[in-house]
């Protein structure tokens, strides 16, 4: 069977995460600090609307790009909050989470020979859906004593003529970085001049604890040349109604459009109806939920200080990416170690990069008991680590 | 900084100091001068807990009382609002709008306990002229907590 397969695919490497998770299934009494999605219940409201549109009986297929009304919102949200403003009839497609709008905006973009720029670490999908689409991925390392933020050099660097698409995966999974106005500046300079288009995944756009999120396509001479991809299920804690959405110049959206009508047809139509209510009603809840995140990332920023762990401080998404390298161990061996002394689950850096070798992914989509818990056991880990020397 | 930190110990007036000034980014002392504050001007009146009875073997009865007055001159209501609050068993009194006055929640050891305070000290106060006693017979949230028993963490333990 194996060489009827798709050389292709079977060259992609499965997702580092999926290696990690087969050992921590094995361990039920674990808690985990590896959770990639919020630890709140989707607010009562949306959930109340989704059960409604089933009520209604509007179960059946929507328009290929989505409701006409949910495109109104998502239109009136991004000039409300990021200030950018589109047309919801030709600019906008509703998609089955931010992962499917990364995909077909890949695929919609890319000529055999492209090459599409990946700042890593980052999210653990637009590598292979880069190669998947024929594209060439081109690495860019961020940096720690940068904030693992994109710097204008480090771009620079990676552009060659075949550059088409740069990926701008900011408020970071897992760094937790943030671009903030100035920093996008330069960025944007560049890719204008050298005519480079943008991916901009903002799926953490409204968890921010610095200033509000900057979008790269409020910068001028910007809005043309991006796709802005968002969603609803970091901000309202939505990820398993699977609902995403990307804002772009409408020849892209079109392209777009055409590949989710054959691929997918439609949005899920109950999780589009809800999702009006989150754009309508929702920003109290975001508010709450900001409010709640912000404090455990305080206390986790305060209790690596006190044990001496090296950490940057993040200000964006739900992640800390503390630095393990004084145990010199590799990321998959402290988590490793980690997991059967301590029980509990931690994402090595290095799921998200060969240039996260040396960092983890620390989660706090968890209440602060839980997180209390686990750094309690993870000071304990490490100062047994330290005595070893 | 005043709001936040009220909104955080409302829900858990349990929180330490410490932890109050790491979670909010501000100094230990400034934390504690507000709360000092806060407490001395009445905004902050008490640090209690929230039971749920029905979960120990301590048999309790609640009641909801709704009351009607004839208010007095001069003194409004507050005279009767008064003469009931001073009993101890008496929880809460609201005076509210609508189809009656005042709204008082009473807890007692038994159904009888609850009828006896109503029939002899309530309805006798000379400016009531008539209640309707609810009991409770299920909490299912109070304060803004679900009693009910919390769900499990159903997400799966490592997700990209």
């Amino acid at each position: 069977m194996i060489n009827k397969l798709s050389e292709e695919v079977v060259k992609i490497k499965p997702s580092g995460i999926r290696k990690f998770f087969d050992v921590v299934s094995e361990m039920p009494d674990a808690i985990s600090l590896g959770v990639g999605e919020p630890d709140f219940d989707t607010p009562w409201h949306i959930r109340d609307e989704g059960i409604y549109s089933l009520e209604k009986g509007r179960t059946f297929y929507t328009s290929n790009a989505g409701l006409k009304e949910l495109k109104e919102e998502i239109c009136h949200y991004l000039k409300r909050r990021v200030g950018v403003e589109y047309s919801y009839a030709d600019e906008v497609i509703v998609t089955v989470g931010g992962s499917e709008a990364i995909d077909i905006g890949l695929r919609a973009l890319i000529n055999p020979g492209d090459e599409v720029l990946i700042p890593q670490p980052s999210y653990v999908s637009y590598e292979p859906c880069a190669i998947l689409a024929g594209a060439k991925p081109v690495i860019i390392e961020l940096k720690n004593e940068d904030q693992f933020r994109l710097t204008k050099e480090a771009l620079e660097a990676a552009i060659t003529p075949n550059t088409k698409i740069l990926i701008l995966p900011f408020p970071n999974n897992p760094t937790g970085a943030v671009m903030e106005r100035k920093d996008l500046e330069e960025i944007a300079k560049i890719v204008i001049e050298k005519d480079i288009l943008v991916m901009s995944d903002e799926i953490y756009s409204e968890l921010t604890y610095l200033e509000e999120h900057v979008s790269i396509a409020s910068l001028p001479g910007m809005k043309e040349r991006t796709i802005l991809i968002n969603g609803f299920s970091k901000a309202y804690a939505m990820t398993g109604w699977r609902l995403g959405y990307a804002c772009g110049p409408k020849e892209i959206i079109e392209q777009m459009v055409k590949i989710h009508q054959f691929a997918i047809m439609c949005a899920p139509t109950n999780s589009q109806y809800a999702a009006i209510s989150a754009l309508k009603n929702g920003d109290e809840d975001v508010s709450m939920m900001r409010e709640a995140y912000n404090q455990r990332r305080r206390y986790l920023v305060h209790a690596f200080k006190e044990m001496g762990l090296e950490c940057f401080e993040p200000f964006g998404a739900f992640y800390m990416f503390p630095c393990i390298r004084e145990f010199n161990m590799t990321s998959e061996e402290f988590a490793t170690r980690f997991l059967q002394e301590e029980k509990v689950a931690i994402v090595p850096g290095t799921a998200f990069g060969d240039c996260g070798e040396g960092f983890l992914r620390v989660s706090y989509a968890y209440s602060m008991e839980n997180l209390k818990e686990a750094i309690g056991r993870l000071e304990r880990f490490i100062g047994r680590l330290r005595s070893e020397g | 900084m005043r709001e936040k930190l009220l909104a955080i110990i409302e829900k858990n007036s349990k929180i330490d100091m410490r932890e109050l000034a790491v979670i909010m980014g501000i100094p230990e002392i400034e934390v504690a001068n507000e709360l000092k504050a806060l407490e001395e001007e009445g905004v902050i009146c008490g640090y209690h807990t929230l039971i749920d009875w029905e979960k120990t073997s301590i048999d309790k009865v609640s009641a909801i009382i709704e009351v009607r007055v004839t208010p007095q001159r001069g003194k409004g209501f507050d005279h009767i609002a008064e003469r009931i609050y001073k009993y101890p068993e008496v929880n809460s009194v609201y005076l509210i709008s609508g189809g009656y006055d005042l709204l008082v929640s009473i807890e007692g050891k038994s159904l009888k306990e609850i009828s006896l305070f109503v029939s002899d000290k309530l309805s006798t106060q000379e400016s009531v002229l008539s209640t309707a006693t609810h009991f409770v017979l299920k909490k299912y949230k109070d304060h803004g907590t679900i009693l009910a028993q919390r769900e499990p963490d159903e997400r799966i333990m490592i997700t990209p």
